[in-house]
């Protein structure tokens, strides 16, 4: 029965600090979003050239708040180890599935543009390096 | 709240749970994660997709309407939605905050704002679905030109249209979960039990909604 009571008054002494936790991280998010948004209403546009190193930092910016939301309000970081392993192990999965399906899109790309070049030429004559879906609409001449 | 376990416990020993959590709750973690591939493979099939194109359409020039306030206000709306849905995912942590209370009214009083905020998602979600379908969006037609103003492919519109609406779905049987939370926590269906674990499981689909959210917010607003 102590032991009971001493648990009992040990969640009441949590409590308080989890709410302040559960706000903390609410505003950990609103703020890591609102630097997003600045930075995809206000910033990115002026600097088209450098959109690669916009969505690097998005990147970063999302895990971030994806660790915040699976630690915190899904608790997760709070579990026992092996709970956390088993969960995130599996999502390492993710790291092989981004490189490699990117990087055939990119491949699928650059052979467009290696073997489509006839075609692509006569639709875009004045930049023959970057563009391969011209292609996909031959007879526009600009 | 961290868990406190002796240091030398063992865990595989038998007679516990290896994962010191509820048999319905691990599971919850395993259907979310595999749904977290299926939300990935969306996803990737669509960055593949744009990395196989040369050009695609601008987000800041697709999303530029408010209701009422009119055009050129690029990515505002997607703020709002996004903003209500971290609102919603915080009152949710509330909720099971006040189920581990054994709090009945208060659970019933988060779970209510819960519901509010996913319905309000919803509602958003529908007022944007509407407007870009009248601006003539769909699956099968993109009226968008691509940032270098060449005409853009339906590849865009058909992952935007499956995507969210694959996300909104969730977020509808979300909103449905919880009312029947809702209603179990007002019959006292959790009193009777003793405790308040179905509010955390629940807890757990709605912030994976609000974590995928934040995955599709990136790739089809900012990237």
């Amino acid at each position: 029965m102590e032991n009971v009571n001493a648990e009992h008054a040990q969640n009441e002494h949590q409590a308080d600090s989890a709410v302040k936790v559960i706000w903390r991280t609410f505003w950990i998010l609103l703020g890591i979003t609102l630097v997003e948004l600045t930075l995809g209403m206000f910033v990115a546009p002026h600097y088209h050239e450098y959109k690669h190193v916009f969505n690097g930092v998005y990147v970063i910016l999302t895990l971030a708040k994806a660790f915040y939301i699976v630690a915190e309000f899904m608790h997760l970081r709070h579990e026992i180890k092996n709970l956390i392993m088993t969960i995130v192990v599996p999502l390492l999965l993710f790291v092989w599935f981004i490189i490699a399906f990117l990087a055939d899109g990119n491949s699928y790309l650059k052979l467009r543009q290696r073997y489509n070049k006839p075609v692509y030429e006569q639709a875009k004559p004045q930049e023959h390096e970057q563009k391969g879906e011209e292609a996909k609409k031959p007879g526009k001449l600009d | 709240m961290a868990q406190v376990v002796p240091a030398d416990r063992k865990w595989w020993g038998g007679g516990r749970s290896p994962f010191n959590v509820e048999y319905g709750k691990l599971m919850m973690w395993y259907f979310l994660m595999s749904d977290a591939f299926t939300f990935g493979a969306f996803l990737i099939s669509y960055g593949t997709v744009r990395f196989s194109s040369h050009s695609w359409p601008d987000a800041n020039h697709v999303f530029n309407s408010f209701p009422i306030l009119g055009n050129g206000l690029p990515l505002v709306f997607v703020s709002l939605m996004t903003f209500i849905l971290i609102m919603s995912s915080v009152t949710m942590v509330l909720a099971v905050h006040a189920g581990h209370n054994n709090d009945r009214v208060g659970v019933m009083k988060w779970m209510a704002w819960t519901i509010v905020g996913g319905l309000a998602f919803l509602s958003c979600q529908a007022w944007e679905w509407t407007h870009l379908h009248e601006e003539g969006a769909w699956w099968g037609r993109n009226p968008f030109p691509n940032y270098d103003g060449t005409v853009a492919s339906t590849n865009f519109t058909n992952f935007f249209f499956t995507i969210t609406g694959f996300h909104g779905f969730h977020v509808f049987s979300g909103v449905i979960i919880n009312i029947i939370m809702l209603i179990m926590t007002y019959k006292g269906v959790f009193d009777r039990k003793g405790h308040y674990l179905m509010i955390e499981k629940a807890g757990l689909y709605w912030h994976f909604v609000d974590l995928v959210w934040v995955f599709v917010f990136t790739c089809f607003y900012l990237f």
